[in-house]
């Protein structure tokens, strides 16, 4: 087997709240992210989905490394990520870029899209202005867009186009892998799906590997090879897509998927045989059904990721 | 036959500048709600759906101006109301729901006060009285502690539990109209599913008729008996939920339904590019040329 391309191990990120005590003095850590594992192969889609404030956000800002962890490692090709020994952002730039949700906010309202584009290549030391101009032109030919609105403004796009600036400006220093953070909820669903599509030709064609967060349970399961479902802090059920999605286990992952307004659902009660609704397992215990929300500001109850299949593993409390 | 709740006819309306310059928004809409029926909106950005339900309530403000038409509630047609019988009507008879709950409410003041207002302004109570009924409203829409919670200011309670106030305010007086736009859009998906149960099972108990916005097909059939599909202000295709679903058959809603990715649509079919709707139109201005309006009661007859 090859060695993964990212690997994430006991990941854990607090971080300290000020006020209780006295006078405001006392100290509390959040828990934002607990012990998260896990690797990414060359090609993958991998999702990490969850609701707000579950630690999704927070794994991928360490992954890019404007999140400081504060245990574990990261390691992209062997090499640690953060921490000591860790590369410059410099080195860290041309391995892992990211697709912000925002394309109305996430792109420089005062900079061309030429300008947006080059800034990059400039500092990475392209100076030549043919290369410049030349790579610039390939990704936005890439991205579905024409070199000649190059010259434009972020204003004078529409909101799918300016997604697509934002995916042109992550893929230009050929990162390997890509951290889309949300990449189509802000966007209406004929672009949703346009952009999609882009996703998907792009991540064959450049060989790219992806993470994506979301909390869209339709858009994972169309575009994810495997899922992790996080619920505070917490991988609770990982899996192939396919398991996820047809045999889902933990009973947040089945809140999850049942929560998902789907027309054919909805029309259809029942008729589906939803997997959802399937029994739980007996003889398994898990340390929160995901309905109420655990402490933040205490570490978690032990528990176990437990592989009922091949490649599918299950958070359950430890064997007492 | 019972006579519609909300009957829009040829409501036309758009920006006015000026006296000549007219650039039209909303053309034609022309659509019937029940008593105690949930209608479904349905369309992207700038389709138009907003502007209708802000013309329902009287609320377009300059440059925004009614060309044509008529909006008829109970009846009695909207347009021509003097501002204070609206006023009297707006919240009381016919209520919304925005949103971004955060900036519909008042920031300044609790919500158990911002609810009674309601009891207050429309049903005349004495503001002790009406506090009482606050704290039942929010108890209604099923906000634990309803007592305590009657005393947080919005800034102190989660998206959903804002929107759960919303709800509360807007079915304060039992409206017969409850416009609900995009609700449950800034929320949470396990959050957005609570409430849309809650909207639909307040709404079914007191036949209170609903008219939903929304650019989300998932929620829309989850929620409505009836939908129409709205583009570049008109409505181009109208029918009963399901036969829209099973049967569309505007090109664009063909497109917009195949642009949705489904639950289980991989397994049975592997991973499929989504239809991209400037794919399959060849001419997106030809597109509001041809509408299909199913007449109601018509869906038993179809294939």
């Amino acid at each position: 087997m090859t060695a993964p391309l990212l690997q994430v191990d006991d990941l854990h990120v607090r971080f300290p709240i000020s006020g209780g005590g006295l006078f405001g003095t006392g100290r509390r850590m959040l828990h934002a992210v607990n012990g998260i594992s896990f690797e990414l192969a060359k090609g993958e889609c991998l999702s990490i989905v969850g609701e707000s404030g579950c630690g999704k956000s927070t794994t991928a800002l360490s992954i890019l490394g404007l999140q400081e962890p504060t245990e574990g490692t990261i390691r992209y090709r062997g090499q640690p990520l953060a921490g000591p020994g860790a590369p410059g952002r410099m080195q860290r730039a041309k391995a892992v870029q990211m697709v912000f949700q925002d394309p109305y906010a996430s792109l420089n309202p005062r900079q061309s899209v030429r300008t947006s584009l080059a800034a990059p290549l400039k500092l990475h030391g392209v100076t030549a202005a043919s290369e410049i101009e030349g790579r610039i032109e390939a990704m936005l030919k890439n991205v579905g867009l024409t070199p000649e609105q190059a010259r434009r403004y972020p204003h004078e796009f529409s909101g799918g186009q300016r997604q697509r600036i934002g995916i042109a400006r992550a893929l230009i220093l050929e990162p390997e892998i890509v951290v889309l953070d949300e990449p189509v909820s802000a966007l209406d669903v004929s672009i949703r799906a346009q952009i999609i599509n882009l996703l998907l030709d792009l991540q064959e064609k450049l060989g790219l590997s992806y993470i994506m967060i979301s909390h869209d349970l339709s858009v994972v399961e169309h575009m994810s090879d495997r899922v992790l479902v996080m619920f505070f802090g917490e991988v609770v059920e990982e899996g192939g897509w396919r398991q996820i999605f047809e045999t889902p286990t933990h009973p947040y992952t089945r809140r999850l998927i049942a929560a998902i307004p789907d027309p054919d659902a909805a029309l259809n009660p029942g008729a589906a045989a939803f997997a959802a609704d399937a029994p739980l397992p007996d003889g398994r215990r898990f340390v929160s059904d995901g309905s109420a929300a655990p402490d933040v500001f205490t570490p978690p109850v032990p528990s176990a990721l437990t592989e009922i299949a091949p490649g599918h593993r299950v958070r359950l409390a430890s064997t007492a | 036959m019972t006579a519609p709740l909300l009957d829009i006819r040829n409501l036309r309306l758009g920006v006015a500048l000026g006296r000549s310059v007219h650039h039209p928004l909303l053309k034609d809409v022309t659509f019937q709600i029940m008593p105690g029926e949930a209608y479904g909106l349905v369309g992207e950005s700038g389709s138009g759906k907003s502007i209708t339900s802000l013309a329902v309530m009287g609320l377009l403000k300059k440059p925004l101006a009614v060309f044509g038409g008529e909006i008829l509630f109970k009846g009695q047609n909207l347009l021509s109301l003097p501002k204070r019988e609206m006023r009297r009507l707006r919240g009381n008879r016919i209520a919304m729901i925005f949103q971004e709950p955060m900036t519909a409410l008042n920031p300044l003041s609790t919500v158990g006060r911002q609810i009674a207002e309601m009891f207050v302004l429309h049903q005349g109570k004495s503001w002790g009285e009406a506090e009482k009924l606050a704290v039942e409203a929010l108890g209604n829409v099923r906000v634990p502690n309803p007592d305590r919670r009657a005393k947080n200011y919005p800034h102190q309670m989660s998206g959903g539990l804002r929107q759960r106030v919303m709800i509360a305010m807007a079915l304060a007086c039992n409206p017969d109209l409850l416009i609900a736009d995009e609700p449950t859009t800034a929320l949470d998906v396990t959050v957005q599913a609570e409430v849309l149960r809650l909207i639909k099972e307040l709404c079914a108990a007191r036949g209170t008729a609903v008219l939903f916005i929304s650019h989300d097909l998932g929620v829309i059939a989850s929620i409505c008996q009836r939908v129409g599909v709205m583009y570049a202000g008109c409505l181009v295709e109208e029918n009963e939920t399901r036969a829209l679903f099973e049967n569309p058959r505007h090109a664009y809603t063909r497109g917009l339904l195949g642009a949705l990715p489904r639950l289980g649509s991989r397994s049975a079919h592997g991973r499929q590019r989504l239809v991209d709707i400037d794919s399959i139109i060849a001419d997106r201005s030809k597109l509001t040329e041809t509408r299909f309006i199913a007449p109601r009661g018509a869906e038993r007859g179809q294939p």
